[in-house]
């Protein structure tokens, strides 16, 4: 192979026929286009006229020069010019070490390293040199083998999402003797980089491939004064660059869904930008994660911890009546003491459970309705915790005297005690130490807490564990509860200052905070996490791609935080007992640094410079040219303009050839069907394969849009079938999936797509078109091809419709939904199991948004079809019945495209009044 | 030929025949004016009433046998004949077989249409048609349209015919379609013959626009339809000036021999309307009726 600079040739011989051009140029000069004949009738009268000048015309010389061109660039082509020839080989004949970064920094130009890697092993291999791979992530000892067989493993090298700085390990594990290497890097700074460095030059030379480009990383997000703050970070200090962070996390249902984009921006020659971001609680509570947008690197990416929830704590005493006495009211040292760290939630019971707090604070109340009662239990068995505090009228009344509540740790004793007043005998009683399994534990005492009246609690065999603060006598002060997921805590002292001087105590604080935050997890300092064990849930690899890690070992606590991630902690989320916490690749206060090489150490910039074939596009060129030959020929030899025909398909012909010699470049074609259905609505179903169901299915949503244009706003154009596999299905606000037993079922991409699809709001009819002959929990042939088409699909819980559906009422109120058949059953999405009728309104507030799937046999399509003039296609029914069952299945079909349009619009309690006029109640 | 294709020919144009008379009875009806009723005396052949003499008649004009049989003097009357017969010819030569390109008709189509159509309209008008020369003596009847049609249909082999001046009934009329790119002598011969037996008529001249326009450029060789003639030329577009003026010299060559002759010239080009190329006809043939 020869080259000129990045061009080379495969075979250079054959540019030797170039010479020829100039001789082609002459021999093409002298011979005139040929002569056309042309039929003519007033031939008789041109009979002996001369030409007014006698030579003939010469082939112009642009035309001569548009052939030459075409012949320069076939011989060209042929030739086989390759650009970005790799052809400057050494002659070097020793070991070639390839050495990798592998790092997280590196993973967003992963491909393109390992291209670069697979190139400078070819040149190696066909130099016939050995060659060695060594990941300083993962360090393996290297061994020199020939390059064919070490490409085949590239595609198994993979980055990891820690730095490579364990390498006193890495530096044993070189191979003796002499090599060359080319360091890969990946562009960051680490402490060992330059003694493996030295360590490799004693080898022999080092040559560095590195990236321009910057490395991007995100560092943990910090909720500060009611703002996330997110920081990127740059490695190089360029041009002002925005970057966007997607927020990610879920959305009510529990799916994944982008929350948001935040711009952060670097300002020019700065490495650091920050973004901040302002979310009310609910939705900061959803957030997942932080990545950068486009960047695959474990490093662009921060996990976040419950650390940026916000716990909420609802307030409720029942002390109505007594105004003005702020410093008396029970709850007032409770608001000071949790103010500053969490939300605060202020209400009847019944107001705050929908609200899920994280922690109900019941001050002095002894009385529950039995319904709050209710409640409240179901919200413990789901993992609430009740604080409850004593007072006067918990002594006074009833309250787990003779058997234990269900809301309270303990039985207690009528009346409670009071000691250290005037009245009574002994001082008041101080604390005890906590004991090691109680909650406080580690809490410094301060003398200066002492109580004077408490109730006392029954000495039940279960009394003993329940306890986890007493006082100094071990009478119970606090006792505590595990019901379900969740506890009940009960400190038998009032929650202001009359009982006691604990509210007036920074242990209080502490000890609240250690309560509320044993629900789920807070920031920890680094001495709570000594000899705690952590065990992953979630880790992430290189790319920053998450998977699922329980099968991994767990980590010390102390580790977690301090240690830098390696093969044993990955960064990831991790959890001991209730509480869990994210561990990034970066720690808040890490810093990434540009690598720095000495002078002497050849750097070289990782570039596509793969080979590139030019051979391909030069024959193109030449047959465009040609193809420009032969118009122009034509044009000038006036046979251009006699037949407009064949002028016409002459140009067509060229332009044929055009482009399927272009078609390489530009494989992509715009899909008219995709445009239309982009700018208008339009109704589509999912073509089966079986003919007859595909046409009634197309006819049916004919007749479908028809009625809509008709009695609607909505105004479809023609529908059309989607294939599952090739067709995007974002732009159809519904699908219509007649089920026959013989479609296929979709590919695996097909199916990613729908559940996309039906996650974005889209809906899917299935329809088994068997209503007739089966019911939707029979076996049928369709219902079972359902089954097994729709087992890949998310599904939500399904019901059959309920009275009060939304789908009743979004355009007709209709009462069951015919199709072709009038099976009852129809399957939507279940309802919340807690939507309840509210009084006076006719139907309840049910779920929110748009029933993915929709389930019946009622072959709605055949019903609605109708033929290119307007017919019905298929009988429905018999007489005017039929026809009033084919009015009721448009109705149906109407109300199920207004209800993928407008979703919940119309159980806007709004239309009430109007709907209940029209119901006749 | 064998009866195969003696067979296939005929199909063909058998095929063609209908489809031409009802062409040209389409375009005729366009045109029909109504000029029927010519029953009545006037100058003819044929005996049409004795009437008795009136002042003005001169004594020459009694028909003494009739007046013989009594005491009044009668006169004898003829049938009102405008031109008794209609002589047609198309020509049928190769040079007219050529359209410019597939969607126009070519001349020898349009020829034909103008023929036949200019028949049909000249029968119902109670006239006698035939074709130039002794092939299809002028007659009257519906019939004689079928007859007509047929000949019509046959095309003649040589480049340029030349036109028929054959037996030409004294006093008819004539009607020339041609693109008259023959020999200009032939014409000249045949238009004095007619001038020599008072008949009159007209020269229509039929032309594809691209003989008008002669757009052709670069090296070329034409050649005739028929193939017997060919020019070759290494530069046509420097023609282009010689030929016009050659094709205009020619039209005015035919303007003179018609004005001579008393005949009518008229220029038609088969990319403009067949309608308004059959009026301009009709009204010429019409417009000659006092005159003859």
């Amino acid at each position: 192979m020869s080259s000129l600079g990045t061009l080379g040739f495969t075979s250079p011989w054959l540019l030797v026929a170039l010479i020829s051009l100039p001789i082609l140029w002459y021999i093409l000069r002298a011979v005139p286009p040929s002569p056309i004949r042309q039929r003519f009738p007033g031939v008789i009268l041109l009979l002996g006229l001369k030409d007014k000048e006698a030579v003939s015309d010469q082939t112009p010389w642009w035309l001569l020069l548009l052939r030459i061109l075409a012949i320069g660039a076939i011989i060209i082509g042929l030739a086989g010019p390759v650009l970005n020839s790799n052809s400057n080989t050494s002659n070097n004949k020793s070991p070639l070490l390839v050495v990798l970064d592998g790092s997280w920094g590196g993973a967003d130009q992963w491909q393109s390293q390992i291209k670069a890697v697979e190139a400078e092993l070819k040149r190696a291999g066909s130099a016939s040199r050995e060659v060695a791979i060594f990941q300083l992530t993962l360090p393996e000892p290297p061994i020199f083998q020939a390059a064919n067989t070490l490409i085949k493993s590239l595609a198994k090298l993979y980055p990891t999402p820690w730095q490579p700085d364990s390498l006193a390990t890495a530096v044993v594990k070189l191979p003796a003797g002499d090599f060359e290497t080319v360091w890969f890097s990946d562009g960051l700074y680490y402490n060992s980089k330059l003694p493996m460095l030295n360590a490799l030059e004693t080898h022999g030379p080092v040559r560095v491939v590195e990236t321009n480009a910057e490395v991007l990383a995100l560092t943990p997000a910090v909720y500060n004064d009611g703002a996330i703050e997110i920081t990127a970070m740059r490695s190089l200090s360029g041009q002002e660059r925005a970057i966007n962070i997607l927020v990610q996390g879920r959305d009510p249902i529990g799916n994944a869904v982008t929350l948001g984009i935040e711009q952060a921006i670097f300002a020019s020659g700065d490495t650091v930008a920050q973004a901040s971001l302002t979310l009310p609680a609910e939705m900061r509570a959803r957030i997942t994660r932080f990545e950068i947008q486009a960047v695959r690197s474990a490093g662009a990416v921060t996990l976040v911890s419950d650390s940026l929830r916000r716990r909420e704590i609802a307030l409720i005493s029942n002390r109505d009546g007594r105004e003005g006495l702020e410093l008396l009211s029970p709850l007032h040292y409770l608001e000071r003491a949790l103010a500053p760290t969490v939300d605060l939630l202020h209400g009847s019971i019944s107001d705050v459970i929908p609200a899920n707090p994280d922690i109900i604070v019941l001050a002095d109340v002894a009385k529950l309705v039995e319904e709050e009662a209710n409640a409240i239990s179901k919200w413990i068995q789901n993992g609430g915790l009740l604080l409850r505090f004593a007072g006067p009228k918990i002594a006074a009344s009833s309250i787990s005297r003779e058997t234990e509540d269900p809301l309270m740790p303990v039985r207690l004793r009528s009346g409670g005690r009071s000691v250290g007043g005037a009245m009574s005998w002994g001082a008041p009683k101080t604390l005890a130490p906590f004991k090691k399994d109680s909650p406080f534990f580690g809490l410094p005492l301060s003398g200066d807490v002492d109580v004077t009246v408490q109730v006392m609690a029954q000495p039940d065999p279960t009394l003993a564990e329940r306890v986890i603060a007493e006082l100094s006598d071990g009478t119970p002060l606090v006792t505590r509860k595990h019901s379900g997921r969740g506890q009940i805590v009960f400190f038998h002292v009032t929650a202001n200052a009359e009982w006691s001087s604990l509210p007036l105590s920074g242990l209080f604080v502490e000890m609240l905070d250690r309560l509320s935050s044993s629900t789920t997890s807070l920031d920890f300092p680094t001495t709570s996490l000594e000899g705690t064990i952590w065990t992953p849930q979630i880790v992430m690899d290189g790319f920053g791609r998450l998977k699922d890690a329980t099968s991994m070992s767990g980590v010390p606590g102390s580790e977690l935080t301090t240690l830098p991630a390696s093969p044993s902690l990955l960064p990831g989320v991790y959890t001991s007992g209730n509480n869990s916490f994210s561990r990034n690749v970066l720690t808040v206060n890490s810093e990434i640094k540009p690598s720095s090489w000495p002078s002497h150490i050849p750097i070289s910039i990782l570039a596509f410079t793969t080979e590139q074939p030019l051979s391909g596009y030069l024959l193109a060129a030449s047959i465009a040219l040609l193809c420009l030959d032969v118009i122009s020929s034509l044009a000038l030899s006036g046979r251009l303009t006699g037949n407009l025909r064949a002028t016409q398909a002459v140009v067509a012909g060229t332009m044929f050839l055009l482009t399927i010699s272009t078609s390489q470049a530009n494989a992509q074609q715009g899909n008219t069907k995709i445009a239309g259905a982009a700018s208008e609505v339009v109704l589509a179903h999912v073509i089966t394969n079986n003919q007859q169901v595909d046409e009634i299915a197309q006819a049916g949503l004919r007749g479908l849009s028809n009625a809509l244009f008709f009695r609607t706003s909505v105004e479809p154009s023609d529908p059309v079938g989607v294939n599952l596999e090739t067709d995007e299905l974002a732009f159809f606000p519904l699908l219509y999936w007649p089920i026959s037993p013989d479609q296929p079922r979709p590919s695996q991409d097909a199916y990613t797509k729908l559940n996309d699809y039906l996650k974005s709001g889209g809906l899917i009819l299935f329809d088994t078109r068997d209503a007739d002959v089966s019911s939707f929990t029979n076996n049928s042939a369709n219902g079972r091809k359902l089954r097994d088409l729709a087992k890949a699909l998310n599904i939500p819980a399904l019901e059959p419709v309920p009275q009060d559906h939304i789908l009743t009422r979004t355009f007709y109120l209709l009462q069951d939904f015919p199709g072709r058949h009038s099976g009852r059953e129809l399957w939507v999405e279940a309802a919340l199991p807690d939507s309840k009728q509210a009084e006076g309104m006719p139907f309840r507030k049910l779920n929110d948004g748009v029933t993915p799937i929709v389930i019946g046999g009622n072959d709605w399509a055949s019903a609605w079809a109708i033929t290119k003039t307007g017919q019905p296609m298929l009988p429905v029914g018999v007489g005017f019945g039929g026809e009033r069952q084919r009015e009721l299945a448009y109705r149906f079909g109407i109300n199920l495209v207004m209800h993928v349009l407008t979703g919940n619009y119309k159980s806007d309690q709004v239309h009430v009044p109007a709907l209940l006029d029209r119901l006749g109640q | 030929m064998t009866s195969l294709s003696l067979r296939e020919k005929a199909e063909r144009d058998s095929a063609t025949l209908p489809a031409l008379l009802a062409q040209a009875e389409h375009l005729a009806t366009a045109v029909l004016s109504g000029n029927h009723g010519r029953r009545r005396a006037g100058i003819g052949d044929d005996f049409w009433q004795y009437r008795p003499i009136q002042v003005g008649d001169s004594l020459r004009m009694i028909d003494h046998r009739r007046s013989a049989m009594g005491d009044v003097q009668f006169v004898r009357e003829r049938e009102w004949q405008i031109a008794q017969s209609v002589m047609i010819w198309i020509d049928r030569g190769a040079s007219m077989r050529f359209a410019s390109n597939s969607e126009l008709a070519t001349k020898a189509d349009r020829a034909r249409l103008f023929g036949l159509a200019l028949s049909i309209l000249l029968v119902r008008g109670g006239e006698r048609v035939g074709l130039a020369g002794t092939q299809l003596p002028p007659r009257a009847g519906s019939a004689q349209i079928s007859r007509l049609a047929e000949i019509l249909l046959e095309d003649k082999s040589e480049d340029y015919t030349v036109p028929e001046h054959h037996a030409m009934i004294p006093h008819a009329k004539a009607v020339y379609v041609s693109d008259f790119m023959g020999e200009i002598d032939n014409i000249r011969t045949t238009l004095t013959k007619a001038a020599d037996r008072g008949v009159r008529g007209i020269l229509y001249h039929v032309l594809d626009p691209i003989e008008e326009a002669f757009p052709f450029r670069g090296r070329a060789i034409f050649q005739s339809v028929g193939g017997t003639f060919e020019h070759e030329t290494l530069k046509a577009s420097g023609l282009k000036e010689y030929y016009l003026e050659r094709l205009a010299k020619r039209k005015d060559e035919l303007k003179q021999l018609c004005s001579v002759a008393g005949w009518q010239y008229g220029l038609h080009h088969t990319n403009s309307s067949t309608q308004s190329g059959l009026l301009w006809l009709w009204r010429a043939i019409d417009g000659g009726r006092g005159s003859a």
